[in-house]
């Protein structure tokens, strides 16, 4: 297969630029300048950049905690993003919802929250609203595999399939569920088999190579375009950084809980160094074309960071702001 | 455990070496992965095994380490548990524990913050617990444990930080009995939780100015312990309620209620809440420094109770009435 020069450029951009920002994360998380839980991607940026670059500016997606790379793949501000880390009112959710709070309309993206499995019946709803109205919109919802032990999943997908609705659920498998290995949450460890029971199409696919995620994700979107969807992907990926915040395993304790030498096989896979491999291999790409994307995104990332240290907090007096609409 | 094999651990985060502020380390290599379970995020599933369980011989406690994980188990908790005794013509009681943990600040955001006593006080059935020290803690939840009812254990992450000599002992607390934890003639406090915390900092200030705060920690919402209420009112004639959840409809709605429909002949002045403002909790540091009410709060209630002005237009009214 081949993939346009434009594709690849965006999508080893969209996966940089959430790359940069979370590292860019972690000296302020260390320093407490940052204080609200973070929930780094890095090295799973490929499953975000994948499935957004086949959406549309109209079509939906929901988050859960972890979903700095959803809210940028979609097209949310960078600016905005790296603001509502700090909860400054610049921030895309004014600083009222912090880093698992990420929610910006005009690009889509309708939430995402950190109670496990609590958007997903969301996105359900979006994909709903898309049937109903009839037009060709589609709604993703981003979960991870510790949500799939939430009896919403189950019941979301049941009605999904009644409907064939146009939903695309995306598990990514990082193996890990706080601090329990997926053996110990689950027997079966082919979670896309979940879908096959409803009758809905289910893939496993490696969650590292962001080309094999645009494909099936292309595919995914087409077919609910046609009304034949939901479809379920399993992107198999690794988090290297800890649940939350930046330890290589959990944070406040520095006690590993994962293998040092599952750590060490997964950062080998890491998904920005096999995009770039192939992109000067396969791709007719230079490294120097390489180092031009990086240095623009580089200064990109800096004028965010700058810009949301130089924005100030909500001012206390608009606390009951936002309550209700009027 | 030690003394009853029927009793149990689940939840998520037990064998954790982080979770839960370290609530129940230990316990797995001492009662084996049959009575201490780390589940899957399953809260529903798993609380509804809790009372399950529970009908079935066992006395579970099940673990929820955010208390805003539970409302996926509201059905079983409220639905099932509270209702089971009372439908089958109480012949099958439910001895079930229901451990949740409030863990706000720290720009969390509105999910990761919510104490949510009050909607379970709110339902017949459940007893509500909300222990304030360590000592405490212990106690009270033995008593949840023998308790032969549903109960729904509420512990203030904020607290988790307090060092106490706690009894070596077994030993519990009754649910129903609440504590005077400072001695006082001029204002009652009542401070459920963590703002046992403020209010005795509130009490200090006061004590600089001449003014004596009996504070009173229920422990339990749920049943509630008015009659120590009522006699403090009998001594102080003010009440202020401090309480960390929400105003409307919240714990210190109930109290005040009580003290008006009670103890109204005792009042010299309106009943005061300090609580949370009606609203989500906003993630920002300077927005939570606004949220959140601290013994600064309490001190401005007692105040306006103490010094009381003329624009209480009630209040000669039943000064007045009290002094008859
Ligand atoms: C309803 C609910 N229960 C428990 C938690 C605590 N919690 C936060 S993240 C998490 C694990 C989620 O694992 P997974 O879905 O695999 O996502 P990952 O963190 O691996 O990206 C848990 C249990 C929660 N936030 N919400």
């Amino acid at each position: 297969m081949t993939y346009s020069r434009k594709l690849l450029e965006d999508l080893y951009a969209t996966m940089l630029r959430i790359r940069i920002s979370e590292e860019g994360f972690v000296e302020p998380i260390l320093n407490r300048e940052i204080r609200c839980p973070v929930h780094l991607c890095s090295g799973e940026e490929a499953i975000a950049a994948g499935v957004c670059s086949v959406l549309e500016k109209d079509d939906y997606i929901f988050g859960n905690h972890r979903s700095h790379g959803h809210y940028l793949a979609k097209g949310g501000g960078l600016k905005e993003m790296v603001a509502e880390v700090f909860c400054r009112e610049t921030g895309c959710s004014r600083g009222r919802g912090g880093s698992m709070h990420l929610i910006d309309p005009s690009c889509g993206m309708l939430g995402s929250a950190p109670i496990v499995g609590g958007t997903i019946s969301m996105a359900l709803g979006a994909a709903m609203s898309a049937w109903v109205r009839g037009t060709r919109q589609v709604a993703v919802s981003f979960f991870g595999d510790g949500a799939t032990g939430e009896g919403t999943l189950a019941e979301s997908l049941n009605f999904a399939a009644l409907k064939k609705l146009p939903i695309v659920f995306v598990c990514e498998n990082n193996l890990y569920s706080t601090h329990l290995c997926i053996d110990e949450i689950r027997v079966s460890r082919n979670i896309y088999k979940m879908a096959l029971p409803f009758g809905e199409k289910g893939h496993r696919i490696d969650g590292n190579d962001v080309l094999k995620v645009y494909e099936h994700a292309k595919q995914a979107v087409e077919l609910c375009r046609n009304g034949e969807g939901p479809v379920f992907l399993e992107c198999l990926t690794y988090r290297q950084r800890g649940h939350v915040g930046p330890d290589d395993n959990v944070q406040g304790t520095h006690t590993d809980i994962r293998p040092a030498a599952e750590i060490k096989r997964w950062l080998k896979k890491d998904p920005i160094k096999r995009l770039e491999k192939y992109l000067l291999q396969q791709g007719g790409f230079s490294s120097q074309d390489l180092q031009q994307i990086r240095a623009v995104i580089d200064t990109e990332v800096s004028e965010a960071f700058d810009f949301a240290r130089q924005s100030p907090f909500p001012a206390k007096e608009e606390l009951s702001n936002y309550v209700f609409a009027q | 455990m030690e003394r009853d094999e029927t009793v149990m651990l689940i939840g998520q985060g037990v064998k954790s070496p982080w979770y839960v502020g370290n609530t129940a380390q230990g316990l797995l290599a001492r009662f084996g992965a049959r009575r201490v379970i780390d589940t899957p995020v399953s809260e529903n599933a798993m609380t509804g095994a809790a009372v399950g369980a529970a009908l079935a011989g066992m006395r579970p406690i099940v673990e929820h380490p955010r208390m805003d994980f539970m409302l996926y188990a509201i059905d079983p908790i409220v639905n099932e548990a509270a209702n089971w005794f009372y439908m089958n013509g109480g012949k099958l009681p439910v001895p079930a524990v229901i451990w949740g943990v409030i863990n706000r600040g720290g720009e969390q955001g509105a999910q990761h913050s919510q104490a949510l006593h009050a909607l379970f006080a709110h339902i017949p059935g459940l007893k509500v617990v909300m222990p304030a020290t360590p000592a405490d803690a212990k106690g009270l939840m033995v008593a949840a444990v023998q308790d032969n009812n549903p109960v729904v254990f509420i512990d203030d992450r904020w607290l988790y930080g307090l060092e106490e000599v706690v009894p070596e002992e077994f030993y519990s607390i009754p649910l129903g009995k609440g504590v005077i934890r400072r001695q006082g003639s001029d204002v009652t406090i009542v401070a459920v939780s963590y703002m046992v915390r403020e209010a005795l900092k509130a009490a200090e200030e006061l004590a600089q100015h001449g003014i004596e705060a009996e504070i009173i920690d229920p422990r339990t919402v749920k049943p509630l312990d008015f009659d120590l209420i009522h006699k403090s009112l009998q001594k102080t004639g003010r009440l202020v309620v401090a309480d960390g959840g929400w105003k409307t409809c919240g714990v210190a709605a109930e109290i005040a209620a009580l003290a008006a429909e009670k103890a109204f002949s005792c009042l010299r002045a309106p009943v005061l809440r300090v609580t949370l403002p009606d609203l989500p909790a906003p993630a920002s540091r300077t927005l939570e420094a606004a949220y959140y009410p601290v013994s600064a709060d309490i001190v401005t209630a007692v105040n306006r109770l103490v010094k009381p002005c003329h624009e209480e237009g009630m209040l000669l009214h039943r000064v007045s009435y009290a002094a008859q």
